[in-house]
């Protein structure tokens, strides 16, 4: 006997060891719920990072616009006296936010805040020979919106970083006008003014339309081709914590009166995917454990049968009811550890060998796996504790088990 | 050749049980009752009197349903008496809680049954130290010299080490002495001890509890079928239909 266990350790290895078929083949029913768990979590997990990275990349976390006009009588108007006046919403024109640069300081200062990119956004054409195309013009900064938007990851050619001369292009656009790396084309804005830019780059987000009607160009190129002249039609900002860009936004929303708007808002069908998912993640958790549970509980209740002469003699001989039920409380959660850390080596088994057959014909993985070392730990200590609440039942029957019956019996 | 109170420091476990009192067991009046409070109440001891002292070496015979093994289990502080008193050293057991009786039952008895006396997953020398265990929590080397003095006072030296379940029966019940003994207690129950035994068996088993008794001053309460066995006592105490019938010190030994 090792004088470091305590006596129901003792008796709760010797009673698994005896009954080890019964133990073993709990362990392997835990086991095997564990990897189902571990598997499908990395799965999703991996999914969802990919999902949200791929939406998160291309697009602010947080967008700050100017207020929308609204049209307002000329009267004063008292509230009782309804005004024969049809009221027209405004057409929306291309603004400036009023003071964006204060607006940029204030938030750089919050502590959430990781980066605050100024945008001009608006409409034009590019020009070349007899070729015209209508696109949507994005004047930024490269130092900071490039932080923003993972824009260099998706150059096919050339470089993101754009001069006040130059302009990034999408692959389809490229094509249409028949220009490469270098070439030069015209862009002309909503006012007819119009500059001449060099291609630095050409990118592709996968999406033809996206490809064909997006360009990319200096803030001060922008500025002045969409007479805004130190302006920023937006102001957009990452923050460390996406999920909590709905707070964020509404808190910068009161302190500027500005129109902020959240990707959170912007995706909400991207949300209800990300949730459902995580439901049903988190059913089938509950299943699998509620499976698990059930097994620990009901081959210890047939061990707590089996050995009730053994329980009668234990407490007969001095053991009392206190550790008669610390005994079956630690089986249980020995069963659920063990299932637990022998799930683990499975699921991750499983995971490589998933990783394996599910690639594309170029070899990449469809999707990456999420390794999270922490779902280990939380599967050993939610298994241990599902062990030993399981346990508690036949616990409770052995410890309040009549020994003068149990003997007889 | 056994001497059960050396080396004795590891069942020094409580002070308030005094093992040299002269009254080992004292029972008033005890009555017990099954099913109390439904229409099937039966009474199966029916104001039981009896006084064991120190060193006493007790045969408890009687025919099946007498109420012998039940006597057994209020004695062993197993089975709470419907009414009356009990005292074992002179401590009295009404009232306590579940954890005080254990406690008081692993200082102040020991037990040996006739059957499933041992726990099959443990060595012979386990299960004799299981009642130490139980007392102190963890194993430590007294404990095993102590188990391993009694093995070899039981002359199982060379079993010690065995599992329960490969030792005969004979053995097993020898173990189950050897267990009986480890916390020095005051009283013996033994329920047919040699129950399912040959002659030869049961008479080297009697033969040892008797060694004890003369060597220990353990007082020792045997209920036996046997009575060539129960002749060999120094008191035979018969029960019938829940009441003892006679009470008789035995003039042959």
């Amino acid at each position: 006997m090792n004088p470091l266990l305590p006596f129901e350790w003792i008796l709760a290895t010797r009673f698994m060891r005896e009954g080890l078929m019964q133990t073993l083949l709990i362990v392997s029913g835990v086991a095997l719920g564990v990897s189902v768990i571990v598997f499908i979590s990395a799965l999703i997990g991996g999914l969802q990072k990919d999902l949200f990275r791929r939406t998160l990349d291309y697009q602010a976390q947080i967008v700050i616009r100017p207020p929308k006009e609204v049209a307002r009588s000329l009267f004063e108007v008292d509230a009782s006296i309804i005004p024969a006046t049809l009221l027209q919403p405004r057409a929306q024109r291309l603004r400036s936010v009023d003071q964006w640069q204060t607006v940029r300081t204030a938030l750089l200062k919050m502590p959430e805040v990781e980066v605050v990119a100024p945008v001009v956004a608006g409409a034009g054409f590019v020009l070349r020979g007899n070729a015209n195309k209508a696109v949507s013009i994005t004047g930024m900064e490269p130092e900071s919106y490039l932080r923003l938007i993972a824009l260099d990851k998706q150059m096919k050619l050339g470089t993101a970083n754009v001069g006040t001369n130059d302009i990034l292009i999408g692959k389809e656009l490229g094509l249409d006008l028949g220009v490469g790396l270098g070439d030069k084309l015209i862009l002309q804005g909503q006012s007819k003014a119009s500059v001449t830019l060099t291609v630095v780059g050409i990118f592709d987000f996968g999406n033809k339309d996206f490809n064909e009607r997006q360009t990319y160009i200096a803030l001060r190129t922008a500025q002045s081709l969409l007479n805004l002249p130190g302006g920023a039609t937006s102001v957009e900002l990452n923050i460390s914590m996406p999920f909590d860009a709905e707070d964020i936004a509404s808190s910068v929303r009161t302190q500027t009166g500005l129109d902020v708007e959240s990707w959170i808002k912007l995706n909400s069908q991207f949300f209800t995917a990300l949730q459902g998912q995580s439901m049903s993640n988190n059913i089938i958790r509950f299943f699998v454990g509620l499976t698990a549970a059930l097994g620990i509980a009901s081959v210890l209740v047939v061990s707590v049968v089996q050995k009730s002469k053994e329980i009668g003699i234990l407490r007969a001989t001095g053991t009392t009811r206190a550790q008669i039920l610390r005994m079956f409380l630690l089986q249980g959660a020995v069963m659920g550890l063990l299932g637990s850390l022998v799930g683990s080596v499975a699921g991750w088994a499983l995971l490589g060998a998933w990783r394996k057959v599910a690639v594309n014909e170029d070899g990449t993985p469809f999707f990456t796996i999420e390794f999270d070392p922490w779902l280990f730990l939380w599967a050993a200590i939610g298994a241990t504790m599902v062990g030993t609440i399981a346990a508690v039942f036949p616990a409770r029957t052995a410890a309040r088990m009549d020994p003068a019956i149990a003997i007889r019996g | 050749m056994l001497s059960v109170a050396e080396s004795g420091a590891a069942a020094q476990a409580d002070s308030a049980v005094d093992k040299d009192a002269s009254e080992t067991l004292r029972l008033v009046g005890i009555r017990k009752s099954y099913g109390v409070g439904t229409k099937a109440e039966t009474e199966v001891l029916h104001g039981i009197d009896l006084t064991i002292k120190r060193g006493e070496f007790t045969a408890l015979i009687g025919p099946s349903g007498s109420g012998k093994s039940t006597l057994l289990n209020m004695i062993g502080l197993l089975d709470r008496p419907t009414a009356g008193q009990l005292f074992i050293t002179g401590v009295e057991a009404a009232g306590q809680s579940d954890a005080a009786l254990t406690k008081l039952r692993a200082n102040a008895v020991g037990f040996v049954f006739q059957f499933h006396n041992l726990l099959p997953a443990f060595t012979a020398q386990e299960n004799v130290m299981l009642p130490l265990l139980a007392a102190h929590g963890r194993p430590n080397a007294q404990m095993q010299q102590r188990a391993a003095e009694l093995i070899a006072a039981v002359g199982l030296a060379d079993w010690a080490t065995h599992l329960a379940n490969d030792l005969s029966g004979g053995q097993q019940q020898r173990v189950a002495i050897a267990r009986a003994l480890v916390m020095q207690p005051a009283l013996v129950l033994a329920d047919e001890p040699t129950g399912n035994l040959d002659t030869q068996s049961a008479d080297n088993i009697f033969d040892l509890l008797r060694r004890v008794n003369k060597d220990s001053g353990t007082s020792f309460l045997i209920v036996t079928h046997h009575p060539r066995l129960a002749l060999r006592c120094d008191r035979i105490i018969e029960m019938t239909d829940g009441v003892i019938a006679s009470d008789r010190g035995n003039v042959v030994s």
